[in-house]
């Protein structure tokens, strides 16, 4: 137990640093608002209307059908560096892979996964 | 420097998985495709069966070896093949009974026979993890695919919220699953299976307080998973939510799964220090057994009714773990698969009974029964019998092992208790049979149409709950030839 004592002080360092600052800015910082200031901030653009409004199921498939096939392109990066010491098995290895993945690939596509309407 | 042919070799291991994958894909690009002509939808059922059919082939093949593959974290032994071939029975049997089903509710998407399969993937790699982190794995696969198919039915309210809450609650336990995990490795600097064990053997026992709640932990998520008290609440919401061919696959698939990973951590890593958990797992089973049998008197839903009676078997099961010893182990084996054919069976006669928007699940539906159709009642009772464990049924007998084997450990006290409960629970088996034959039909039954899958899955059923109750020496041979490997 007495191991982990380090992680605990680093807790409690971290806690507390948060908290101080966070407590100090809102005790000395000085507070003017104005409009502008409150708005939402939307990367410049004026804000259109309210953020808490029913989005479309539908950003949520393609989101996550973009983390999927991005999570395969990283895969590809290892074993693009060490390809040569794999030599012929890990390239058997990773069309297989690709493999399963046009075939995922394949079954959203026709499912109509990747249309909007 | 990673050498091929071992690799090659390796993968041979796991031949079942992958063809069980490559037919799930098959499945599903065959779906996509079956807007086209030559393509019909009504075989995707059959290719799943050709597909579960050649893993089983392919699992009897490999049975009599201890082979360790990808850096000792899969295992095939006979203990993984026996549970591998109750997950392909259970998949199978599964397929047969929803075929006309999802066609009548109009669900047949081939997404239904794919998840299946994957799900099936899961339970095998729990059944074949040597460490902690293949079997989360694995439950992993098996539990999401089953949390999509209890939603399945997407137009339904109940069937929705059933998916959701086995979803939350089902997230939840696998973080404390986890947390299991990552404690035990914390403290043993292991998540392989035999070097927790040796460590403990080396330090004598557990002597990190750590370990013990990283012990505990474990025991919550997959206490979850085989649907102990006090980890049962989602239990009769989702098995009633859930479709029925689906509730059928997941009162038995899971819980083997769950039982084959339990058995395999808690009787070898943590086999060395049993005392320790046989206390928390003797409350277990005493909590499960009873809470299950008596809420399963008072209900009225027959889903909601084999629910709890699943509850009440999965505190059998865990008598089974308390024993802990080789005869416990052979027990639970026969007593899932006994388990398979008396459940799938009887959820398969209620899915017959069934109609279209009328499920026909009120235990007062199936009020004179007997006179319309006999044969249907008949194997009704067979598998209300077995379950309430009558002889010669296969129920009776596998009760009978998992008793032995608690006796045989000294837990006498618990074996009574247990004797006590299976006799509770004649009571509301037994009221199916009785409402059955001996009351006035409350409604008409329709001219039932039954197909011929689900024909044969009944027949399965039947024949295999009886023969493991009447000649139950032979699969119990190959239940007891299934341990020895283990350790």
């Amino acid at each position: 137990m007495i191991n982990y004592l380090p992680i605990l002080i680093l807790f409690i360092i971290a806690v507390g640093f948060a908290v101080t600052n966070i407590g100090l800015s809102a005790i000395l910082g000085p507070r003017r608002p104005t409009r502008e200031k409150l708005t939402p901030y939307e990367c410049g653009i004026e804000p259109v209307g309210t953020a808490r409004e029913r989005f479309s199921v539908k950003f949520y498939l393609i989101a996550m059908l973009f983390v999927v096939f991005d999570i395969e392109v990283i895969f590809l990066y290892p074993w693009a560096v060490v390809f040569k010491s794999l030599k012929l098995f890990g390239f058997i290895e990773m069309l297989t892979f690709i493999g399963i993945m046009l075939v995922c690939y394949f079954y959203i596509w026709k499912r109509g996964g990747l249309e909007w309407d | 420097m990673i050498n091929a042919s071992i690799m090659t070799f390796n993968i041979l291991n796991i031949l079942p998985i992958l063809v069980l994958a490559g037919f799930g894909m098959i499945v599903l690009v065959t779906d996509v495709l079956s807007s086209r002509k030559w393509v019909n939808r009504n075989i995707l059922a059959y290719i799943s069966l050709i597909g579960i059919i050649i893993a089983a082939v392919l699992t009897r093949s490999s049975t009599g070896t201890t082979l360790f593959s990808f850096n000792e974290s899969f295992v095939t032994d006979n203990y993984s093949l026996f549970f591998n071939f109750i997950f392909l029975l259970c998949a199978g049997l599964t397929i047969l009974i929803s075929h006309n089903y999802i066609k009548r509710e109009d669900i047949n998407y081939g997404e239904y026979y794919a998840l299946i399969l994957f799900s099936t993937i899961g339970m095998m790699l729990m059944a074949s993890g040597a460490d902690l982190l293949n079997i989360y794995i694995g439950l992993e696969v098996m539990s999401i695919s089953i949390y999509i198919l209890t939603g399945f039915k997407r137009s339904k309210l109940i069937s929705n919220e059933a998916s959701l809450k086995y979803f939350l609650l089902g997230a939840f336990a696998t973080g404390f699953l986890l947390y299991g995990i990552s404690l035990t490795y914390g403290t043993t600097g292991a998540i392989n299976l035999k070097q927790i064990a040796s460590f403990i053997a080396e330090k004598g026992g557990m002597s990190d307080p750590l370990m013990v709640i990283g012990m505990g932990l474990l025991i919550v998520g997959l206490g979850f998973k085989v649907a102990s008290v006090p980890f049962h609440a989602w239990v009769p919401d989702v098995y009633e939510g859930a479709p029925t061919p689906v509730t059928a696959f997941m009162s038995v698939g899971p819980k083997a799964a769950g039982f084959a990973a339990f058995l395999r951590i808690f009787l070898t890593a943590f086999g060395s220090s049993h005392l320790e958990w046989q206390k928390i797992i003797y409350i277990l089973a005493i909590l499960t057994m009873t809470l299950g049998n008596v809420s399963a008197l008072s209900q009225t839903n027959i889903k909601r009714m084999l629910a709890y009676s699943s509850i009440a078997h999965a505190g059998y099961l865990l008598i089974a773990l308390v024993s802990a010893n080789d005869m416990g182990v052979s027990a639970t084996l026969f007593y899932v698969l006994a388990y398979i054919f008396m459940n799938i069976g009887a959820f398969a006669i209620i899915i017959v009974l069934s109609r279209k928007g009328d499920e026909c699940i009120q235990i007062n539906d199936y009020a004179g029964l007997g006179f319309k159709h006999p044969l249907l009642a008949i194997a009704m009772t067979l598998f209300m019998l077995s379950m309430a464990g009558v002889p010669p049924m296969a129920g009776f007998v596998g009760k009978f092992y998992i008793f032995s084997a608690a006796i045989k450990s000294g837990y006498i006290g618990l074996a009574i208790i247990a004797v006590i409960n299976s006799v509770i629970s004649v009571y509301y088996y037994l009221r199916i049979t009785v409402i059955m034959y001996m009351k006035e039909p409350a409604r008409e039954f329709v001219p039932l149409t039954i197909s011929p899958l689900m024909v044969a899955a009944i027949v399965i059923s039947v024949v295999g709950t009886l023969q493991l109750g009447i000649f139950p020496s032979k699969v119990m041979e190959i239940a007891q030839r299934s341990i020895l490997m283990m350790r």
